[in-house]
């Protein structure tokens, strides 16, 4: 009878209910808790299961260093499953347990809903805020229109690696072809491109401009036909996933002598995905590879990145994560507290410098990072060799913070 | 000229790709009326067992024994699985192959690894077959071209003369009539999966080199691959071809068919400009919507033909 | 149909007067006291604050059900497998946003309780536009066109900033101060008891819409589509307008997404979206109409609790799902069902003995599944992402044979002993059916 059925579901949500609200998670006690959420199951899957890998290596650094006011770093997870709904049940969960930070690395549409999530949340709650740190969602307008006093974008955004692609191109070039994702994402690297071509190589035109849908073009052949027929030396994308490495391989299978311009080709996968046939040809925008450290002579960095590598099989493409952790580290420490209104206002406008030896800032206007900028090249010959490939990254072009120090049109509400 | 004959070329290729992934599932779905949406994930596995096999013996005999491999983990879900939930209707069946995909997912992201695994092209194909214009053809897709054309031929061959092919026409069409003439029709049934699952193999193989393999290929390639073989109609191997070959070339010529529906208005005399309303639906250029052309050509079909181009058979 | 719902149906709602349907409909009755109070079993005294993360589960749980129930009209009630159902849903909150944001200016001035009618009409809208060319169709080509135009609004949702904001979305803000009772809906449970309530309207309505002739019709196209239409009706004309309907529901569950979400992406159209719709509705039950509701809660618990304490939940889910359908197409609710003339009988009280024995055999494969699954998990992905594997206060290794073996040993154990109680089981189900067939049932 409808009864019964009725009395299950009621018994079960009851129990569930009430063993739930005793508490999540359980953790050590005075630990600063980090709660970070991205895509655990599902299609993306790997992004965050990196991610959580190289941020525990990360954490053992920093919390080696004594962390921050006396406290150690500690990382909660929660899977997102690419859905926003689901992020902000993690912001939901964070809050309940007074988490100072809450921390996304995928997705600007999550991002987006995180920023207006926590907007309004401390709004409404300013007795328990919390600070949103965005660790690699790169829609340009995220520190623009969207901007927030409580997000901090801890990675350069899309305008920013167009800037270094358009400053990364050599001389020689003069013909280039955009292809992007017809998506927000794409078509701002679409836009943003073109400004900066425009701006500081004007001599460079723009051969062809194509947009695809996302994730469903899986026979690249008749672009590659028509990026040949266009003439282009160099093909600049955003895509990520099989929509950069398929349109790679078309391009190498069909013989297609040009430069790629990626922005993700130097993630996890991408150097497989690509293979040695992409020698001296597959470019990406990065901020950080294992060969740098050589490059440059920093040591005891890349003392710290080779023990990674002799732990893991996939590059430390995040690295660059220890610099959040060092941010957050200082900025604490400079407001004596975790509490994130106070240490939200030492972070903004905060200078430290990185493990490579350059000067990044946090930049007040809109809590955009500025930082360092690398284009490195997939090639023989180096001393650190991706995903088993035989093959690695080797720096291009460094582009310096001051040179990405765009203008930007955040007007921030500050509480007050 | 050249345009026309590199895009007839493409068109080609990739249509037959299409075609290996869906002939496996054309013969599913016509025989047994199972939506199977692990078809897909017969495919990854393909690629995945070819990634193991051909590490110990060598590409050319994982194209023998990662297809065979499918096969039997076909036939063995069909002896213990989907018979018991044959009785319990289409939709059941279909939900079942719906939550078998799933766990196969898991299981390989368990087994394999969250990310693509290094599946290369062997050495002997990986170099220009001929020239055409100026780009090279790799000889790798010509190997493929090859191998589906191979399996068209050996599937209608295997279909009409035989034995077993006779008899599994005959249920493509009548089954329970096949079933009151006396054949072993259950046997069929797990004959044709399992055959379906082969074919399922062996597109992993070829295709998961020349595409990515990872855990996420079986959902990627899954929807166009029911679009083709719903396209084709239910029944029909020969609708399945030439479904396959329609929306390889569709999806190819529109790529280099640059104009929108802003274009052919222009040339009848109506103007649009931004503020024209739905004028971003208007100025989408044929290339940006390219891929999505098979599930309106799909719709498009289903509402005039509710069985597919050549279908003989509803459910 | 079930006995209950027919019995009710023909009896005159006024027969009895509200005591009688007190009598009738109390487990609806529970459940929505037991909706209003549940927030309470979670509330931090100490700091006066709900806990958000189960209030906004909560929210999840009463837009699932009106979503869920919205698809079994198509799916249970009409027979119509739909893969886009998620389209009606995603489409209703975009307009829900645009609107909520038209308020926010002032153009509008729409009470903030009232806007899910603008995503039920945003639903009914595009249902009725784009089930115009699904309904066309029946059966296979019905399910594929809905795939087809799934795919088709996910894509254009990526595409087209205008309406659907790219990929960022379109956020609003619910805080517009316009209310018909002058909440300012600043904490979640106030927006919580707005969902219980707009749930409680739509499950209200769509149970009086089984019992319309549109509903019957539903029903009996699915059953014989062809002796339906010799009832007079255009069977086409029947599917178009539960589908509309169905659009317009899945609309208000949209509409209350956006308004506890506050923001509406693409992913609220997408595939997966729908696969939930699916999930939830099967694995309740389509036959019983309250089965979608059961379906709701559990899927929501499972994908948001249980992923909390294991990344392998897909794998739980996708094994729930196969076990229905292989042993259990009626779903849960309509297992439950079964029992229903044994109840009338007065002899249920026979299986309980049957069921205790079934219990301690099922409870250690469970088990020994769920160690296997997380043992597996932990090895490959856990483990280095830094995570063990602890049950309260052990840690187990997954490197060390031990829990492997006592995992092999409870499923393989386990396993054999519910073979032999589920022959039990089976001997004592068939024997007191067949004293229920041939005493007959109690009144």
């Amino acid at each position: 009878m409808l009864r019964i059925k009725r009395l299950i579901s009621l018994l079960l949500a009851v129990v569930l209910t009430l063993w739930t609200g005793g508490g999540i998670v359980s953790a050590q006690q005075g630990t600063i808790k980090v709660m970070y959420t991205d895509p655990l199951s599902g299609p993306f899957a790997q992004v965050g299961d990196q991610n959580l890998q190289q941020f525990k290596y990360i954490l053992d650094y920093i919390n080696g260093r004594g962390g921050a006011v006396g406290r150690k770093f500690e990382i909660v997870s929660f899977d997102n499953k690419s859905a926003p709904s689901e992020a902000l049940l993690a912001l939901k969960a964070a809050t309940d347990q007074n988490m100072p930070i809450i921390m996304q690395c995928s997705g600007s549409n999550i991002a987006a809903a995180l920023i207006e999530g926590v907007d309004k949340h401390n709004e409404r709650n300013p007795n328990n805020r919390i600070v949103y740190v965005n660790c690699g969602a790169v829609a340009t307008e995220l520190t623009n229109e969207k901007c927030s006093y409580w997000h901090f974008r801890m990675d350069a955004h899309v305008g920013m690696k167009a800037e270094t692609m358009a400053r990364a191109l050599p001389k020689d070039v003069t013909k280039v072809y955009l292809l992007n994702q017809d998506y927000l994402f794409g078509q701002s690297v679409q836009r943003d491109v073109k400004t900066f071509l425009t701006k500081l190589r004007p001599d460079v035109k723009v051969v062809g401009d194509e947009l695809i849908p996302l994730g469903k073009v899986k026979d690249f052949s008749p672009y590659v036909t028509k990026i040949k027929a266009s003439g282009a030396q160099a093909l600049i994308t955003g895509n990520w996933g099989p929509d950069m490495t398929l349109l790679i391989k078309s391009g190498m299978d069909s013989g297609l002598d040009i430069r790629y311009y990626t922005m993700y080709a130097h993630l996890g996968g991408g150097a497989t995905a690509i293979g040695p046939a992409g020698n001296g040809k597959v470019r990406s925008v990065m901020a950080f590879h294992e060969n740098i450290a050589v490059e440059t002579g920093k040591t005891d960095t890349e003392g710290w990145t080779k023990q990674f590598r002799s732990q893991h099989d996939f590059d430390f493409y995040a690295a660059g994560f220890r610099t959040i952790f060092e941010f957050l580290q200082a900025a604490m420490n400079k407001a004596g507290s975790a509490d994130p209104t106070k240490f939200a206002a030492a972070l903004e406008g905060l200078t430290i410098t990185d493990m490579l030896g350059h000067q990044v800032t946090m930049r007040k206007a809109d809590h955009q990072i500025l930082s360092e900028y690398f284009v490195g090249v997939f090639t023989k010959g180096v001393k650190y060799d991706s995903e088993k490939t035989g093959l690695g990254w080797k720096t291009e072009t460094t582009v310096l913070p001051k040179d990405l120090d765009q203008p930007n049109s955040c007007n921030m509400k500050r509480p007050s | 000229m050249e345009v026309l004959l590199v895009s007839l070329l493409n068109g080609l290729v990739y249509g037959m790709l299409l075609f290996m992934l869906a002939s496996g599932l054309t013969l599913i779905f016509s025989m047994m009326g199972v939506l199977n949406f692990a078809h897909a994930s017969m495919y990854m596995l393909g690629a995945y067992f070819a990634f193991s096999v051909s590490r110990v013996i060598g590409f050319w005999a994982a194209l023998v024994v990662a297809p065979i491999l499918c096969g039997i983990l076909g036939a063995l879900i069909e002896m213990y699985a989907l018979r018991r939930v044959h009785r319990n209707g289409h939709i059941a069946e279909l939900l079942f192959t719906v939550g078998l995909a799933f766990i196969i997912e898991k299981a390989t992201q368990m087994a394999w690894g969250l990310l693509p695994v290094p599946y290369r092209v062997p050495p002997v194909l990986d170099r220009a077959l001929f020239h055409v214009y100026g780009s090279n053809f790799h000889a790798y897709r010509g190997f493929m071209l090859l191998i589906s054309i191979l399996m068209f031929v050996a599937i209608w061959l295997l279909l009409t003369r035989t034995r077993i092919g006779l008899v599994i026409q005959a249920a493509l069409t009548h089954p329970e009539m096949v079933g009151a003439l006396g054949h072993n029709v259950p046997r069929v049934f797990t004959i044709v999966f399992a055959g379906g699952s082969v074919l399922a193999g062996l597109a992993g193989v070829i295709g998961g080199n020349y595409l990515v393999t990872e855990p996420s290929m079986a959902a990627t390639m899954g929807p166009i691959v029911f679009v083709v073989v719903v396209f084709g109609g239910l029944g029909s191997l020969a609708g399945c071809f030439i479904a396959s070959l329609i929306m390889g070339l569709v999806q190819t010529f529109a790529v280099v068919i640059d104009v929108s529906l802003a274009d052919l208005l222009a040339r009848l005399g109506v103007p649009v400009t931004s503020a024209t309303p739905l004028a971003e639906v208007l100025t989408m250029p044929l290339p940006r919507v390219g891929a999505l052309l098979p599930y309106l050509m799909l719709i498009l079909v289903l509402l005039i033909k509710p069985r597919g181009l050549m279908g003989t058979r509803d459910t | 149909m079930s006995e209950g719902a027919v019995r009710t149906a023909a009896q005159p709602l006024a027969a009895g007067g509200a005591a009688a349907f007190l009598r009738r409909q109390w487990p609806w009755l529970a459940a929505l006291v037991f909706a209003l109070v549940v927030p309470w079993f979670s509330f931090d005294w100490s700091t006066g604050r709900h806990s958000g993360f189960i209030v906004s589960m909560l929210s999840q749980i009463g837009i699932s059900i009106i979503f869920a129930l919205s698809y079994n009209m198509l799916m249970g009630q009409a027979g119509l497998l739909s893969f886009g159902h998620a389209v009606f849903l995603g489409l209703g909150g975009y307009v829900t946003a645009h609107v909520v944001n038209a308020t926010k200016g002032g153009a509008l001035p729409l009470p903030l309780e009232l806007t899910p009618i603008a995503g039920a009409l945003g639903g009914l809208a595009f249902a009725v536009v784009l089930g115009y060319f699904a309904t066309k169709q029946r059966a296979t080509a019905f399910a594929m066109i809905t795939l087809g135009i799934g795919e088709l609004i996910t894509s254009c949702a990526l595409m087209f900033q205008t309406f659907f904001g790219g990929e960022g979305g379109v956020s609003t803000n619910r805080m517009t101060g316009r209310s018909l009772f002058g909440v300012g809906y600043a904490a979640p449970i106030q927006v919580y008891y707005l969902i219980v309530a707009w749930t409680a309207l739509s499950v209200v309505a769509m149970l009086l819409l089984t019992r319309t002739p549109l509903g019957r019709m539903a029903n009996a196209s699915r059953d014989n589509f062809e002796r339906a239409q010799f009832v007079g009706y255009d069977p086409r004309m029947v599917r178009f307008f539960q589908f509309a309907l169905s659009g317009a529901f899945a609309g208000i569950a949209g509409a209350l997404y956006t308004l506890t979400y506050e923001i509406v992406t693409y992913d609220t159209v997408a595939g997966p979206m729908s696969a939930n719709a699916l999930l939830m509705t099967y694995i309740g039950g389509v036959g019983v109409f309250a089965g979608p509701v059961v379906g709701a809660v559990l899927i929501v618990l499972l994908q948001s609790w249980v992923s909390l304490l294991s990344n392998s939940w897909l794998v739980y889910a996708g094994v729930l799902f196969i076990m229905m359908v292989t042993f259990a197409p009626m779903g849960l609710t309509g297992l439950v069902m079964m029992h229903q003339p044994i109840w009338r009988a007065g002899r249920l009280g026979r299986l309980i003995g049957p069921y205790l024995r079934l219990l301690g055999p099922a409870l250690l494969v469970l088990i020994g599944f769920v160690l296997a699954v997380e043992l597996c998990s932990f090895l490959t992905i856990g483990a280095a992402q830094g995570k063990s594997f602890t049950l309260s206060r052990i840690t187990i290794d997954p490197r060390g044979a031990r829990p492997w073996l006592v995992a092999g040993l409870l499923l393989v154990g386990g396993g054999l002993w519910l073979r032999v109680a589920m022959r039990g089981f089976g001997a004592a189900w068939n024997a007191v059916t067949e004293e229920v067939k041939t005493t007959g049932t109690r009144a």
